[in-house]
Order: C-alpha cells, then structure tokens, then sequence
C-alpha cells in the first residue's frame, strides 16, 4: 500500500514543533541479579549516542546487547547508573503494536491525544486526518483484531506522531511483519518521516532496515553493549534497496557485528 | 441444543423409574408431578421466587461493588496486598452453615443476613479474576503511556480498567450458582419467605413436589442469569474473544 502524501502547500498534518535532540555520553547501566546465583547484568557499559534534531540514528547489535534498555533511558522510563542522559521527551514505539483492543483505529490513534486532555471529538479528528494520510481511510473504526499485521502497525505509528513528541524510540518496530510487510513498511516509514520529520533514535537487528531508515548506523558490541563502529549513511532519500552504496553500507556492517 | 436432548433423556429416566418402582410421591415425586406442582402452586411460587431473586441480585451487587473496590485498592497498594489477601482466602473458608443462624440472631429475619451471606460467598471469586486480569496488563503498555505523560489514574482508567472488563464478567458468572445456594442456605437458617423458606416448610409436609419445583425455578433463574451475563459479555467486549486480538 502506498503512502498518500499531500500535496504541496496542503496544511500539514499536525503542528510543527521545534525538533528535539538526544545526547548520551559513556551510559552505563546495570540491572541487579533477581535471584540468588545469578550475577548482576551489565546492560549497557559506557555507551555514547549523539542524534541531533532532525536525524535518524539506527543501533544494530546482537540480541541482548542492551539495546531496549538504551530506548528506555531515552524515554526515561530507566535512570542510568553513570554518565549523562540529555533528550527531548521521547515517545516509545514497541515490536508489538500495544493497540488497545477494545478502542477502534481512530481512538487509538487518538490515544496520546486523551492523555494529554484534548477533547473526544478534536483529537478523533486529529487522528482520522492522519489515518487518512497512512492510507487507512475507511478503517477508522475497525477494532484492531479487524486490520493486518502492517496496518496496525500504521495505526500504532500514527499514535507514535500525535504524541506530540518530537523524539521517536523505535524498538525493532517491524520485526514481528513478515519479510514482504516489513519491506513495504520500512518504505513506508521513510515517507512519512519525509512528510513529518522527527528525531529518530531506531533499535534494530535488521541491518538492511537501519541502512534504508537512517542518516546514521551504530553497531554495538554484544553484551555489556558499546558502540563498535559508527557508519554514515550518505545516501539522498527517496533510497532505493538496490542502491550500490546501501548494498556496500550493508556488507560492512555486517562485517562489524560479526567482528 | 444438547443439553436439551440430555435434559429429556434424564427427565424420562426418572418419570420412568418414579411411575414404575412404586416408590413414594414424598420420597421422590415424578418430574409430571413436579410439573404439576409447578403449575398450582403458580402464584406461592412467584410471590417467593420475587424474594430469593432480590436477595440474590442484591447480594450480587453488594459482592460486585465491594469486590471491585478491594481489587483495585489490592491492585494499587502492595502493602494492601499483603494485607487483604490472606483474609481474603480466610473469608472463602468460613463455614456458611454456621455463621448463618448467627446473622439471623443478629440481625432478625430480613434481608440483612441474607445480602451478607450471599455476599461473602461471591466476593472472592469476583476479586479474585478481577485482580489476575488487572496484574495480567501488559507491563509494555504501561511504559507506552508513561511515556504519553499519563498519570498513575489515566493509566488505570483508559489501559487497566477496560482490560479488566472481562475478569470482572467471569468473576460474576461464576458467582451466579452459588449466590442461588447461598441464598437458599440463608433463608434455611432463618426467614419467612422465599424459595428456601418454601422448602423448609414443604418437605415435612410431604410435599416434596413443591420443594422440587422450587428448585426448578431457582435453577431456571441461575442459568437465565448466566445467559445474561454472557450475552452482555459477547455485547460489551467483542474483543475478547477474538483470537486475533493482542493480550492488552
């Protein structure tokens, strides 16, 4: 399914607000055994991270190198245990689309929107002229066990952008579509953070999806996770897979994860 | 539709066996007789199914909104938690043949000790399902919201309250059967009128018919109320049954 982008001089969707950024220096944290027997875990060891307004950086690592937890000090749902957290408020976005199934599509997409007391009515409007624009025009009130895996996933991504936030912690948002979803998805993605830029910061263990999304890829280290190698991606949007530079992109950082 | 079948085939067992054994009408009446009794005693049936049906609605609702309460404040309060529940399971262990004569010594013969027994005995199995769904709430839809900014309050109101929806319905289905017991057993211990009360004093006068029928309609009430209750379920929460639907 296609993106509908508006036209040129059509209002934008919601309001510009000013970008924000993320910055971590040397992070560390570490989360206390839960038994007996069982070492305390090391997350994160002296993790550095950098993404100012606008861009998108991807992590790439091994599972279980911290990289959900890196997310959560960026929401600040965790404190770290030394070095600096400095980001934007940031809004998470999980594997798992998290719509409530007794809401339709429109009033989950509305949901950030209630939170943060805007009326009924308003938000829903808010949400079904962005709905729209994701192309789910006409399943505004479908119940989630109604709609496939990647509109719901739209839906969930619509909620993401009316949260007003202007940073996006995206934790492997794809990783649970099938590879031919994923794909549409991934493009899709890129056109609507075309549409509505936003600080990105995406979690992945997709290489592929970190080259296509990002302006920047750091590969982490397996556990305690530190960034192994940083790789620019200097490629002008819209981005073709296929790309010569993507495909090289791809094989070196493959290349550092499995150094 | 089965249980209809299997219904009849055990009725005409019994009709069977009740006609041919010989055996007394006051020691086993026959289902027609039951039928019977059904039909003239119409208006003494109706005047005490109206009382046994309000203490067991009320009590119902007494059990609801208490039940409700102490599972939210359970769900809230850890140290409420490692208060209440254990009396709360001591609650489930007090023997309702006992205490029921006591309220009714308390009380007198109204419908105070019967609200209170019907009660007690449904209110663990409406916290109890209520409190699993409530802890069941995905812990990554409460850092979703945390990061929307929602309060402690929003979270309960718009992500755990709903969730909650269907523990609630199973916790007041399962409390319908035994709330008819219950109620039966509190106006054995001391009333004066109601379908218990009626059987009290139907079978030393061997009308063992009219103690049946009785039953019938009690039984009657409680499956008509569980139908209700589902169909509400099926009404209210479409989602919950649907196996493309998330675990909220």
């Amino acid at each position: 399914m296609l993106t509908r982008i508006r036209a040129p001089g059509a209002a934008p969707p919601e309001v510009e607000t000013e970008l924000g950024s993320v910055f971590l220096r040397d992070v560390v944290k570490t989360f206390a055994p839960r038994r007996r027997g069982v070492g305390a875990v090391t997350a994160l060891d002296g993790l550095s991270l950098d993404a100012p307004a606008g861009e998108i950086v991807a992590v790439v690592g091994p599972s279980g190198c911290g990289k959900t937890t890196l997310l959560e000090l960026v929401c600040g749902l965790v404190a770290p245990d030394a070095g600096r957290v400095d980001a934007a408020p940031a809004v998470l976005m999980a594997q798992r689309d998290l719509l409530l199934p007794w809401r339709s599509a429109v009033d989950n997409a509305a949901l950030a929107l209630r939170v943060a007391g805007v009326g009924r009515e308003q938000a829903r409007g808010q949400a079904a002229a962005l709905l729209y624009d994701f192309g789910l025009e006409g399943f505004e009130r479908a119940r989630p066990y109604e709609l496939s895996g990647g509109m719901r996933q739209r839906v969930a991504f619509a909620r993401t952008l009316l949260s007003g936030r202007t940073v996006l912690c995206l934790d492997e948002p794809f990783a649970a579509l099938d590879a031919l979803t994923r794909q549409e998805m991934q493009d899709w993605l890129a056109g609507a953070l075309a549409v509505a830029p936003r600080t990105v910061v995406l979690v992945t263990h997709d290489v592929e999806e970190a080259i296509v999304l990002a302006d920047r890829v750091l590969v982490l280290s397996p556990r305690p996770g530190r960034v192994m190698a940083t790789l620019d991606v200097d490629v002008p949007r819209p981005r073709r897979r296929t790309d010569a530079r993507l495909v090289e992109l791809r094989a070196r950082a493959l290349e550092e994860l499995r150094a | 539709m089965m249980a209809a079948v299997l219904l009849l085939a055990l009725l005409g067992a019994w009709e069977a066996y009740a006609d041919l054994s010989g055996i007394d009408d006051f020691v086993l009446p026959a289902p027609s007789a039951v039928a019977t009794a059904l039909y003239d005693d119409r208006a003494l049936l109706w005047s005490n199914f109206t009382v046994t049906a309000g203490e067991i609605a009320l009590g119902m609702l007494v059990a609801l909104v208490l039940g409700l309460a102490c599972a939210v404040a359970i769900h809230f309060s850890a140290a409420l938690r490692r208060a209440l529940y254990p009396l709360l399971i001591g609650s489930q262990t007090i023997p309702i043949v006992l205490v029921a004569p006591l309220l009714v010594a308390w009380w007198g013969f109204g419908l105070a000790p019967k609200l209170a027994i019907v009660a007690l005995v449904c209110f663990f199995p409406i916290v109890v399902p209520t409190l699993d769904a409530l802890d069941r709430v995905d812990a990554d839809l409460r850092k979703l919201m945390r990061t929307f900014g929602a309060s402690r309050w929003q979270t309960f109101r718009m992500v755990e309250a709903p969730a909650a929806m269907p523990g609630v319905l199973t916790g007041a289905k399962l409390s319908v059967a035994i709330a008819a017991i219950a109620a039966t057993l509190a106006e054995l211990a001391g009333s004066d009128a109601g379908l218990g009360n009626l059987m009290l004093k139907a079978i030393p006068n061997f009308q063992t018919a009219r103690a049946f029928a009785a039953v019938v309609i009690l039984s009657a009430f409680a499956v008509a109320l569980f139908g209700l209750l589902t169909l509400a379920e099926r009404r209210l929460l479409p989602w919950a049954h649907q196996p493309r639907g998330t675990a909220p």
